[in-house]
């Protein structure tokens, strides 16, 4: 083990403290705003510590103040956003690991042929197909539908190449002896293949809820409703910074709710996280 | 790699592919291929009829002005997040690997900005900096700085590359103290029994060993920087001002579904994929390297 001399260590943390300032205080600055009232926000320079607005302003958000300056709930925005983030992680861990099974464990005419149908579509991320899969969204008619916010995004070649890895690793002994014992292959699918999963499908989940959580594009080009919006398009339509009406203390009180959900799922189930993260892109 | 144990069955694997076929068909390859289609083809005004011209699409966006100005946007822009998010996440990883005492606790403290969605990461910073009540834009002025990122281009460029690159340090973060933990310490024992100073030994060892990860994160950083950071320009410049910060993927949102213009739209669509398949295709010739199946 080479020591490192205090003076270095007291750099080391002199740089990480001032790098986590900067990373965390976009943040902090937000909720230290969102706890005070609109006239303190506006006469810079704000104060460095939490204001005594927090009740009023939260309360006045979620009850209504988004509702009048956004033309729909907080409660609706974070109903959308929320199904939206748990039905494209479910969605793309379910449809992923059910054809990684089929690759792996089943030998079947044009077997490769869809391996790599399914591979290719990592270069075809909506931003450059924008229009045209628009209309294919219009002419199913699934603007404005929780199905049009969802299926386009739940196909996943990251998700299946993962599972299809982890297969891989699974020795060949293990299936021939549920064989053996009369295991069918749902049975297997079921009682041996989804418990040995259990880890790579917590760790995908928390970066696909994050991956739902935060669409921006795709949900901006499918909802017109406002009802339909999801938290972050709901966010980018309250705020304008030419229009001096804005009422700020409630557009920082939205952003705390729009950040608050996936920062809880990554920092609580961070062992996961960067499980997930830093395996899944090997 | 042996031959694998399977289950003999005619039908079954047909419908476990079926959902992700299904859903891969209708919403990838079916508007990618109407994409390339309608690159080839101008639309009347009243879009009633499409007459078939080649690649006088591709022509005329190549020969506009403004589709070189968002070609240099993107470039400025792709190569400024990624080298700066890079360095800083590389400076921090190498200094966490230094500390004993409250590597957890930093670690936590990073990882937050990922879960930030790319446009709220702009809305925090236009927040701070912005020009009528924003905290930090205060000592700009006081500097004597005339600082109005919604007005001035290059000041706006600088917001959005801060941001996106804000972004973007988590990730690269983890990925280098990931890298850097697989380094082996004997290497740098030896190397330090040896004489060999602390830079010396980052710049021989450290560094050369970490070159996969850089390499990895040097494409994830530029699909990152094309692609993901669409959300970041819309929240806060829109493309603007004029037309300072406006890149590929935001030009081809905007022609596509402000400006209206199809066959331009569809033609700068199919430049971005030929981009993207370049990108993964660099990406995979590497990772061929490093996997190995067993």
């Amino acid at each position: 083990m080479i020591s490192t001399s205090i003076s270095n260590r007291v750099i080391a943390h002199a740089l990480l403290i001032l790098g986590v300032v900067i990373v965390a205080f976009p943040i902090y600055y937000v909720f230290v705003a969102s706890t005070h009232s609109l006239t303190e926000i506006l006469s810079p320079p704000l104060p460095l510590l939490p204001g005594n607005q927090f009740l009023h302003n939260y309360y006045e958000a979620i009850f209504g103040g988004v509702q009048r300056i956004g033309g729909v709930s907080a409660t609706r925005l974070l109903f959308n956003t929320t199904v939206v983030g748990l039905c494209v992680a479910i969605g793309k861990i379910v449809i992923s690991i059910l054809s990684a099974y089929a690759i792996v464990f089943f030998r079947f005419p044009f077997r490769m042929t869809f391996f790599w149908m399914i591979f290719i579509t990592l270069m075809l991320p909506v931003e450059v197909r924008i229009l045209p899969t628009y209309k294919v969204m219009v002419q199913l008619h699934l603007i404005d539908t929780f199905g049009g916010l969802i299926l386009p995004l739940i196909a996943s070649a990251t998700a299946t190449l993962l599972f299809r890895q982890f297969f891989m690793t699974i020795p060949a002994e293990l299936v021939e002896a549920a064989r053996v014992d009369g295991a069918g292959p749902w049975r297997f699918f079921f009682d041996i293949l989804l418990p040995l999963s259990k880890t790579n499908i917590a760790a995908l989940f928390v970066i696909l809820f994050i991956y739902g959580w935060t669409q921006y594009l795709w949900p901006l080009l499918i909802t017109n409703s406002n009802d339909m919006n999801t938290i972050i398009i709901g966010l980018k339509k309250m705020i304008s910074f030419a229009d001096a009406d804005t009422q700020w203390h409630l557009v920082m009180v939205t952003c705390i709710l729009a950040i608050l959900p996936p920062i809880l799922v990554v920092v609580l189930m961070q062992r996961w996280f960067v499980k997930g993260l830093v395996e899944s892109e090997k | 790699m042996t031959p694998r144990a399977t289950f003999p069955h005619k039908f079954l694997p047909y419908l476990l592919l079926a959902p992700q076929l299904a859903i891969t068909l209708v919403f990838f390859y079916w508007p990618a291929s109407q994409a390339v289609r309608q690159s080839l083809f101008r639309e009347d005004p009243f879009g009633l009829r499409s007459t078939f011209v080649g690649l006088a699409n591709f022509k005329h966006v190549l020969s506009q002005p403004n589709y070189i100005n968002s070609l240099e946007v993107t470039v400025v822009f792709s190569v400024l997040t990624t080298l700066i998010s890079m360095g800083a996440a590389l400076l921090l990883a190498v200094m966490a690997e230094k500390v004993v005492r409250g590597r957890g606790l930093y670690r936590t403290l990073m990882i937050w900005p990922y879960a930030v969605a790319p446009a709220i990461a702009g809305m925090l910073w236009l927040f701070m900096f912005n020009p009528s009540f924003g905290t930090l834009a205060f000592p700009l002025r006081w500097l004597g700085l005339n600082w109005d990122p919604l007005l001035n281009s290059g000041q706006a460029m600088v917001l959005l590359i801060a941001a996106a690159a804000w972004k973007q340090v988590s990730y690269n973060f983890l990925f280098f103290v990931a890298g850097l933990q697989s380094i082996p310490k004997s290497l740098l024992e030896a190397a330090s029994i040896d004489g060999a100073g602390e830079a010396r030994r980052f710049w021989t060892i450290t560094f050369p060993l970490l070159a996969p990860t850089t390499f990895f994160l040097l494409v994830v950083n530029s699909v990152y920087a094309l692609f993901d950071t669409f959300g970041i320009i819309d929240a806060v410049t829109g493309g603007g001002p004029g037309r300072a910060t406006e890149t590929l993927v935001y030009k081809v949102y905007k022609d596509g579904f402000v400006n209206l213009i199809l066959g331009d739209s569809a033609a700068e669509s199919v430049i971005l994929m030929a981009i993207v398949i370049a990108l993964t295709a660099v990406q995979f010739r590497y990772i061929e390297r490093k996997v190995h199946y067993g």
